[in-house]
C-alpha cells in the first residue's frame, strides 16, 4: 500500500504541470490558434519565478513565496505569449513558425540573462514548499494518504485550474464564444463576436497557464533551474491531443503520462516491476507512442477544433 | 518584371536578418553597454579574424545546418512541416555509429556504407509521419514531435544496452576509428586547425541535386504542385498521397545523412546518453525559413547562420555567452514568419504596378 501511495504522489508531481500546461494549450487551440510555443513559455515562466525565489529566499520562504512566484510565472507567460498572439492573430503569420521561434528564444534568453546576472547559468533555489501533512484532510483514509501528505500547494492549484477551466469553457458566454472561434470563426464573426479579441484571450490564457506550469514542473523535481523543462511543453501538446481537447479527457491523459513518467523514475524500487526488467527508456517512450496510436485511431473523426492553425482573415469567406 | 518578383523572398529574408541583428544588438547594449559594440563586431566578423581556421569552422558548422535546412525546406515545398528533423538526424547518427563501430571489414567503403545506412534510417523515420499524414490524416507536426522523443529514448536505450557501441566511462557512444571517418579531401591542410571535411561537399551536392529535382523534373513538379494546391493537383491526376510520402521520405533521408556526416566527421562528436534532443533539426527550420526553402538559398542561409555561430564562439572574450546567437536566430525566424507578409506585400505592389502598366500600355507582356 505504501508503494501505491508513493507512486501516486510521484505521479502527481509529474502530472500536475502537464495538466496545467495542456489546459493552457486547450484554451489557445479551442480559440483557433495552435500554440506549440508552450515549451518556450514554460521555460520563461520558470525562469523569472525561480529567479524571484532565488533573490528573495533570504527573507521569504514557504507557500507565501511560492504563491507570489506563481503570479510572476503567470505574468511572464502572458507577456511572452503576447508575441505569439501578435504574430498569429494580428499579422496572420504561420503559427507553427512563430511557436518554433519562441521555443528557440526562451532557453537561449534564460541562459544569456542568468550568465549576465550571476555568471553561472543554473539558478539555485531552496525548496521550502513541501507540505508534509495537511491538517485534518490527511486523516481521511486512502485519499488523505494519497493527496494530502508529502504534497505541494501546486497540486491543489492544478486541480482548481482544471475545475475553473471546465466551467469557463462550458458554462460561460466567453467559453461558448471561444469554442465558436475555434470551430468556425467566420460564423462567429457574423454573429458579432470579435474573433481577434477572443483569440487574444485564448493565447494569453495559455501563456499564463504554461508559465505557471513551468514553475510547477521545476519546483518539486529539482533544486536548480537550468533553462530547460525537459520537453514537458511538447509532452503537454501530446496530452492535449491525447485528451481530445476536452478538460476531463485531458485529466486522464495527464494522469496516464504522469504515471508512466513516475514508473520510469521509480520502477527500480518496485520489486515486481524490477523483476520484469523493462528499461526506464521503455516507460519514457510509451506516452509518445500511445499518442501516435490514439491519433491514428481517432483521425477519421478528429476532435480537433476545425479552424485551429488557420489564420483568421475577415476577407476570406 | 519577372526579375523584380524574384527578389521579393530575398528582400524579406534580408529584412528578417536585419531585425534579428538589431534586436540582438539592443540586448547586448541593455546587458552590458561598455562591451556591446565590441561584442557585436565580434559576432559579425569573429569568423574572419582567425585566418583560414575560422573559415574552415564556418564550413564545418554549415554542413549539418545546410542538410537539415534542405530537409525542412524540401518538405515545405510539398506543404509539409518537418519538425522531426532532430529525430531523423539522431536515427542517422545512430546508423552511422553502428556501421562505424561494427564493420571494419568494409575497409575504405566503411564511411560510404555508414552514410547509406544513416540515410536509410532517416528515410524510415521520415516515412512514418508521411504515411500517417497521407493515409490516416494525422497532422505531421504532432507525429514528428512524438517521433523525436521516441527516437531519443530508443537510441539511448539501444546504445546503452550494447557493449560494442557504449562507452560506459563517458556515458556516450564509443569513438569511431579514424579509418571509418569521412575523407578530409585536403581541407585539413587548406583550413589548418579546423574540423571541416568532405561533408560540406556532400551537402552542397545534395542541395544542387534537390534543386534539379524540384525545378527540372516531373517528379519535383508534382511535389510542388501538391504543396501549392492539393485539390488542383489531385484534379490534374497527381497522386497526392504518394507525393506526401515521397516528400517526407526524402526529407528524412537528408536529415539522416546530416546525422551520419556529423558522427563520421572524426571531430569528437558522439551520441551522448542524455534526455536532450539534438538541436540540429530545429536549427534546420531556421535555415530553411531564411533560405525560403530554395535549395540554393538554403546553402547561403546555412553558411550565414554558421558564420554567426562561429563568430559567437569568440564572444567568450567578453562577458557575453554564445546563446546570444540563438537569440538572434530566434528573432530572425520570428520575423521571417511575417516575412511571408512582406513578400505578399511586395508581390501585391508589383502586381499593382503591372496592372498600371497594363492599363497604360494595354499589353500584358510588357
Amino acid at each position: 500500500m505504501d508503494l501505491l501511495y508513493f507512486l501516486i504522489q510521484q505521479t502527481l508531481l509529474f502530472m500536475i504541470p502537464l495538466l496545467i500546461v495542456a489546459l493552457g494549450g486547450m484554451f489557445s487551440e479551442r480559440a483557433g490558434v495552435v500554440n506549440i510555443a508552450l515549451e518556450g513559455i514554460m521555460v520563461m515562466g520558470a525562469f523569472t519565478s525561480i529567479f524571484f525565489i532565488n533573490l528573495t529566499q533570504g527573507f521569504m520562504s514557504g507557500n507565501g513565496q511560492l504563491l507570489i512566484a506563481i503570479l510572476i510565472a503567470a505574468a511572464t507567460g502572458i507577456v511572452f505569449s503576447l508575441f505569439h498572439a501578435i504574430a498569429s492573430v494580428n499579422l496572420k503569420a504561420d503559427q507553427t513558425i512563430s511557436g518554433t521561434a519562441l521555443n528557440m528564444f526562451a532557453p537561449a534568453f534564460a541562459i544569456f540573462i542568468a550568465r549576465i546576472i550571476q555568471t553561472v547559468q543554473q539558478i539555485e533555489f531552496k525548496n521550502t514548499f513541501r507540505i508534509v501533512e495537511v491538517p485534518i484532510l490527511s486523516k481521511i483514509p486512502i485519499i488523505g494518504e494519497m493527496l494530502f501528505k508529502n504534497s505541494y500547494i501546486t497540486t491543489y492549484i492544478g486541480i482548481l485550474i482544471l475545475i475553473l477551466s471546465s466551467l469557463v469553457l462550458y458554462k460561460t458566454k466567453f467559453g461558448l464564444r471561444l469554442r465558436a472561434c475555434g470551430e468556425n470563426p467566420h460564423a462567429a464573426n457574423t454573429a458579432g463576436i470579435k474573433v481577434e479579441l477572443i483569440q487574444y484571450a485564448g493565447v494569453l490564457i495559455s501563456g499564463a497557464l504554461a508559465g505557471i506550469g513551468g514553475l510547477v514542473f521545476v519546483v518539486p523535481t529539482s533544486t536548480n533551474f537550468n533553462a530547460t523543462v525537459s520537453g514537458y511543453g511538447f509532452l503537454a501538446v501530446a496530452v492535449l491531443i491525447f485528451g481530445q481537447w476536452k478538460p476531463k479527457y485531458i485529466l486522464f491523459a495527464s494522469f496516464f503520462f504522469g504515471f508512466m513518467k513516475a514508473l520510469s523514475n521509480s520502477y527500480a524500487s518496485i520489486p515486481f516491476l524490477f523483476a520484469l526488467n523493462i528499461q526506464s527508456n521503455i516507460y519514457k517512450m510509451i506516452p509518445y507512442i500511445a499518442t501516435i496510436l490514439v491519433l491514428i485511431f481517432t483521425s477519421k473523426k478528429s476532435a480537433a477544433p476545425r479552424a485551429s492553425g488557420i489564420p483568421f482573415d475577415k476577407m476570406k469567406r | 518584371m519577372k526579375r523584380k518578383k524574384d527578389f521579393a523572398p530575398f528582400i524579406s529574408s534580408l529584412a528578417a536578418i536585419v531585425c534579428g541583428l538589431i534586436i540582438g544588438f539592443i540586448i547586448l547594449i541593455l546587458s552590458n553597454p561598455t562591451e556591446a559594440v565590441a561584442g557585436f563586431v565580434t559576432i559579425l566578423t569573429g569568423s574572419l579574424t582567425h585566418g583560414t581556421k575560422g573559415v574552415g569552422q564556418v564550413l564545418y558548422y554549415a554542413t549539418p545546418l545546410i542538410l537539415c535546412g534542405l530537409s525542412v525546406g524540401f518538405a515545405f515545398k510539398t506543404g509539409l512541416f518537418n519538425i522531426g528533423g532532430s529525430g531523423q538526424f539522431l536515427m542517422g547518427a545512430f546508423g552511422a555509429v553502428v556501421i562505424g563501430l561494427t564493420c571494419p571489414q568494409l575497409g575504405p567503403f566503411q564511411w560510404v556504407v555508414g552514410l547509406l545506412f544513416a540515410i536509410l534510417l532517416g528515410a524510415i523515420w521520415g516515412a512514418i509521419p508521411g504515411i500517417l499524414k497521407a493515409y490516416f490524416n494525422v497532422n505531421e507536426v504532432i507525429t514528428c514531435i512524438m517521433l523525436n522523443y521516441v527516437s531519443l529514448f530508443w537510441v539511448n536505450m539501444t546504445v546503452k544496452g550494447s557493449k560494442v557501441l557504449f562507452n560506459a566511462l563517458r556515458n556516450e557512444s564509443k569513438d569511431i576509428p579514424k579509418v571509418a571517418t569521412l575523407p578530409k579531401l585536403g581541407f585539413d591542410v587548406i583550413f589548418d586547425g579546423s574540423s571541416v571535411n568532405s561533408g560540406i561537399i556532400i551537402a552542397i551536392l545534395v542541395a544542387i541535386l534537390l534543386y534539379i529535382i524540384l525545378e527540372k523534373t516531373t517528379f519535383g513538379y508534382e511535389l510542388k504542385a501538391c504543396g501549392l494546391n492539393k485539390n488542383a493537383s489531385k484534379y490534374a491526376g497527381i497522386n497526392e498521397n504518394r507525393s506526401i510520402v515521397y516528400s517526407m521520405v526524402i526529407a528524412g533521408a537528408i536529415a539522416g545523412l546530416a546525422g551520419g556526416i556529423m558522427l563520421l566527421s572524426g571531430t569528437g562528436r558522439h551520441i551522448e546518453i542524455k534526455d536532450v534532443i539534438p538541436s540540429e533539426g530545429f536549427n534546420g527550420i531556421s535555415v530553411a525559413l531564411l533560405g525560403v526553402s530554395n535549395p540554393i538559398g538554403v546553402i547561403f542561409s546555412g553558411l550565414f547562420i554558421a558564420y554567426l555561430t562561429a563568430g559567437g564562439f569568440y564572444l567568450q572574450l567578453f562577458h557575453f555567452s554564445k546563446e546570444i546567437i540563438d537569440i538572434i536566430v530566434a528573432v530572425i525566424i520570428y520575423f521571417s514568419a511575417f516575412a511571408l507578409i512582406i513578400k505578399k506585400f511586395l508581390e501585391r505592389y508589383n502586381e499593382k504596378k503591372k496592372d498600371k502598366e497594363y492599363n497604360l500600355i494595354g499589353n500584358k507582356g510588357a
